[in-house]
């Protein structure tokens, strides 16, 4: 069991007032809130020995190099990778994606097709589409059904011997649902497509393991899991992430540079130009290791009982209508209350010191889906607690009776 | 017929009767319920005003060199919003709009209770409305 309050005092933010009330912060998903731990971290980076990685001599460059590669190991152990050559740093999830759609610009043909589903975040939609558009090969979609969830049986008629890939959230950022991607992955490799996942919304709520999945490329970001903004990671398999090409030319990426001929460096380094956010990676190996602390056992099922607590008592008010409300769900929930938009509601909740996301959350399949303009998403931490979920219900009731 | 400062004065003291950021909403929101009814046939996306979370359309019409607005939007503390707009703003000739300081918005606090997503859709609709009147200036 977690102690809910001794977390808090982890939390500097969660102390924080605003329009003169106690911050409630339900904005999880967007960004999760950064620990002590984790600040005094990158503070120190700063302090003590700041400097340019694995080329400096120095002492202060041997430390950062140490600190900076040993975020890999910690991440690479984290995340049941085989080789921390395998874990490339990143500025976050979408640049991740982006390396694999360049990379994959001169392997795939017009004759190939690719997958996604109605339920993926912008970011795991558009870099494909760009990359149908210079390549000339296809995009085919898997519908959801009403219930939010993926539907598998078009999945499998979509799974055609032309797919090359296949690309699905881990969880659905808008509803909160988690997909069957061990499934998902089985099915398209029994049909030679390889699989990247977009674990954005996953990485933060459970323990992950890429050797079981057999995965061949997952991203994910560290300001979802108490890590800095600007860092995330993409995780490939060693032979795929050799057959691409660099991502971006610079220092860092290559082992011997002529006029006549450049050789690249090997992994990770290849996909890792220029100076990278050396702060930003070190802290993300401290967030890992902090949210390990707590442990990820806990945290699911601490989690899973705010979800379980706030889906009850919104279920009480009139006219509350659910998006995804399923079994397998983390601890997000994405609603309207009648007819009121969702801004109106979310501007009244910050009046009341509650954070939510209000609108498409980059999700405009959806909700085309569901024929709604947005949704009000509360998404909930483990240092989230059951009386602030008590205050929010409250703070929500009044605002739907003040819009009428 | 009321300056558009003089119009901008008496919201400002209008608010100045509220106690909290709670009666200013429910003001707006009710201001939005008593909105007239938008004309669906304007309803179109050429009316559409970029840089709202919520949907706003906002159409024009120019007569006897006076510019009359009306709009509205699918989030009711929006349409109350764009119905203060319206009030300033409607029923003046394109120079008296286009010269317009507009400063009701500050000093009757909505500013602070705007988040920036807000803020930046209320100064997209009076850009618009600044650039119709701009557009009937140049006709004239």
């Amino acid at each position: 069991m977690l102690d809910v309050y001794k977390i808090r005092e982890d939390f500097p933010i969660l102390g924080k007032k605003v329009n003169n009330t106690d911050l409630i912060y339900f904005d999880n998903a967007a960004t999760s809130q950064t620990p002590n731990q984790v600040i005094d971290v990158i503070s120190d980076y700063y302090k003590q020995y700041n400097s340019n990685i694995h080329r400096g001599l120095h002492s202060l460059s041997a430390d950062a190099t140490n600190k900076y590669e040993n975020s890999r190991t910690l991440i690479k152990n984290h995340f049941g990778a085989s080789h921390e050559h395998e874990i490339i740093f990143t500025s976050g999830t979408t640049h991740g994606i982006n390396i694999i759609s360049s990379g994959l610009e001169k392997l795939i043909s017009s004759k190939d097709e690719l997958i996604v589903s109605e339920m993926e975040h912008h970011s795991n939609i558009v870099p494909w589409q760009m990359l149908c558009e210079k390549t000339g090969s296809k995009l085919k979609v898997i519908p959801i059904n009403d219930d939010g969830t993926l539907n598998m049986d078009e999945y499998k008629s979509l799974l055609t011997p032309a797919v090359k890939f296949v690309f699905i959230n881990h969880v659905s950022n808008t509803l909160g649902i988690v997909n069957p991607v061990k499934e998902i992955i089985d099915l398209a490799h029994k049909n030679n497509s390889k699989v990247l996942i977009d674990g954005a919304q996953g990485a933060a709520h459970f323990k992950i393991n890429l050797k079981e999945l057999d995965v061949d490329y997952y991203v994910a970001s560290a300001h979802k899991l108490c890590g800095p903004t600007g860092v995330g990671f993409l995780y490939g398999k060693s032979e795929l992430l050799n057959s691409l090409p660099p991502y971006q030319g610079g220092g860092e990426m290559i082992s011997t540079v002529t006029f006549n001929k450049t050789e690249y460096a090997d992994l990770p380094h290849k996909f890792e130009a220029g100076t990278p956010n050396i702060a930003g990676v070190i802290g993300f190996g401290a967030a890992i290791e902090y949210m390990n602390s707590i442990g990820f056992d806990n945290i699911e099922v601490y989690e899973k009982e705010l979800l379980d607590y706030a889906t009850e008592n919104l279920k009480k008010i009139e006219n509350i209508i659910i998006y995804g409300d399923v079994d397998d769900k983390i601890s997000v929930i994405s609603f309207n209350v009648g007819n009121h938009h969702p801004s109106d509601i979310g501007s009244i909740l910050d009046q009341y010191g509650v954070a939510v996301r209000t609108g498409q959350h980059c999700t405009q399949p959806i909700m085309d889906h569901f024929n709604i303009p947005g949704t009000v998403r509360a998404s909930f931490s483990f240092y989230n607690t059951k009386s602030e979920i008590d205050l929010f219900i409250d703070a929500l009731k009044k605002a739907s009776k003040m819009l009428g | 017929m009321q300056s558009i400062q003089q119009i901008q004065d008496q919201i400002i003291e209008e608010f100045d009767f509220f106690q909290d950021w709670s009666e200013k909403y429910q003001y707006l929101i009710d201001l939005g319920k008593n909105l007239p009814e938008f004309n669906d046939s304007n309803r179109v996306d050429s009316n559409l005003i970029k840089g709202c979370q919520s949907k706003v359309w906002l159409n024009s019409s120019f007569d006897n060199n006076i510019v009359i607005f009306e709009a509205d939007s699918d989030a009711i503390i929006s349409k109350g919003i764009i119905s203060l707009l319206i009030r300033v703003f409607s029923g003046h000739t394109p120079d008296e709009i286009i010269a317009a300081n507009i400063d009701f918005i500050e000093k009757i606090g909505l500013n602070s209770h705007l988040s920036q997503t807000r803020a930046n859709g209320l100064l997209s609709m009076i850009k618009q409305i600044k650039i119709y009147a701009l557009a009937y200036q140049a006709k004239n």
